[in-house]
């Protein structure tokens, strides 16, 4: 059951905030801009921090007091939009998903994610991931998908929809491909995040382009590049398990699915 | 110029162990046995092909490696076999899709089902199985 807390006076809570802890952090922000020849180098800033503060939030603190030049992608700040991910103290995270009081460190370093091109110090380029998304037709591919006043809607039941469900829940945010340790060698890659997006359409069950997409994904640098390293699943902030979506795309190729 | 700029991390960063979790430590090690094994079995064709050199040159390379370096070396390579065909069985079966749960409503703190118990488990069967055969082979290769 829910539980709803009556909210207190202004004066109260006002009051409450003015007491809490308030600890002081330093942020650490790799600034480079390759297409300009400037090389990566630290920017530091000392960040007042309450427990609930996130890396983002430290992130606009700086650009609204310190620095307004500093370059970071962000919009729904509640790890929806995917836009925000970054290296936070070595490991892909969503900045805006990130508490600061949960690193357990009074230092903590922000960096643009690895296996992107940087445009601007936290700013990278999605295109490769885009277009490595495009490819795996994240569409249903049926003939009779045209909805005509003679057709009905196409009925799964909550099994048929289990099958799916949880890949279609990615946000594009590319923190897997960041943690891939194929990624980080194999420019052409196809990477988790398409792989897994290539799952959840032949998991389907209204989907018809199966056959379609396991031979896209049935390359030298599609699935057979993937080892089961797991680092994928290890950073999704969505739940989306893309390492399992992968080694069950898998088992189509190699038989063990119908 | 154009890597540098696409900001991958490269080998450094495909051989880091470090951070995430007991699965790329297993993918680590699978890839640094499977280097070693290689490394192994080229040594030990050059090894074996002095034979055909007469029994003179086969018996000088017989106590190259009849020694405690070379005992070690043979230990090391008991260790890596183990972890590597244990291991493999169990990223083999991953790759068909068996053992790595089933699709369903993610719920939050959202732990990935494919990075399982039982994963976790065939990962340190694995390293205690090599490190078991590591001692047996150490004790009869240095026993008396």
């Amino acid at each position: 059951m829910a539980v709803v807390a009556v909210p207190k006076s202004s004066e109260e809570s006002n009051s409450k905030m003015k007491t809490s802890p308030s600890n002081t952090i330093t942020l650490r922000i790799s600034r480079s801009n390759p297409a300009e020849g400037q090389e990566s180098a630290f920017s530091e800033f000392q960040i007042p921090v309450q427990k609930w503060t996130t890396v983002l939030e430290a992130i606009l603190y700086v650009k609204q007091n310190f620095d307004h030049s500093v370059a970071v992608r962000y919009s729904c700040r509640q790890a929806s939009c995917g836009s925000c991910g970054m290296k936070i103290n070595g490991k892909p995270a969503l900045a805006c998903y990130t508490k600061i009081s949960e690193l357990n460190s009074n230092v903590v370093t922000v960096e643009p994610m690895n296996n992107f091109p940087i445009i601007r110090d936290l700013a990278v380029d999605f295109k490769q991931l885009i277009s490595n998304h495009k490819k795996m037709k994240p569409f249903i591919i049926r003939e009779d998908s045209e909805v005509t006043p003679e057709s009905k809607e196409f009925i799964q039941t909550p099994q048929d929809l289990e099958k799916f469900l949880q890949f279609s829940y990615c946000i594009k945010c590319g923190l897997c491909n960041s943690a891939c340790p194929t990624m980080a060698t194999d420019t052409s890659f196809i990477g988790p995040q398409g792989l897994a997006q290539a799952y959840r359409y032949v998991a389907d069950n209204r989907d018809k382009g199966k056959d379609e997409r396991l031979k896209i994904v049935d390359d030298s640098h599609g699935i057979w590049r993937c080892h089961f390293a797991g680092s994928c699943s290890q950073v999704c902030p969505k739940g989306v398990d893309p390492a399992m979506a992968i080694q069950l795309l898998r088992g189509y190729l190699l038989g063990f699915r119908k | 110029m154009a890597e540098r700029l696409s900001n991958r991390e490269g080998i450094r960063g495909m051989a880091n162990p470090t951070r995430y979790g007991i699965e790329r430590v297993a993918y680590w090690l699978q890839r640094l046995t499977g280097l070693g094994l290689l490394a192994y079995l080229i040594g030990h064709i050059y090894e074996t092909s002095t034979i055909v050199n007469g029994k003179i040159a086969w018996d000088k390379m017989l106590e190259l490696t009849q020694t405690p370096q070379g005992h070690i070396l043979l230990t090391l390579v008991i260790g890596m076999c183990v972890f590597h065909t244990a291991n493999g069985i169990r990223v083999m079966l991953g790759h068909g899709g068996i053992g790595v749960g089933k699709p369903g409503q993610p719920e939050y703190p959202y732990k990935a089902a494919s990075l399982n118990y039982k994963q976790r488990l065939c990962i340190w069967v694995s390293i205690a199985l090599a490190a078991l055969a590591m001692m047996y082979g150490a004790s009869v290769l240095f026993g008396d």
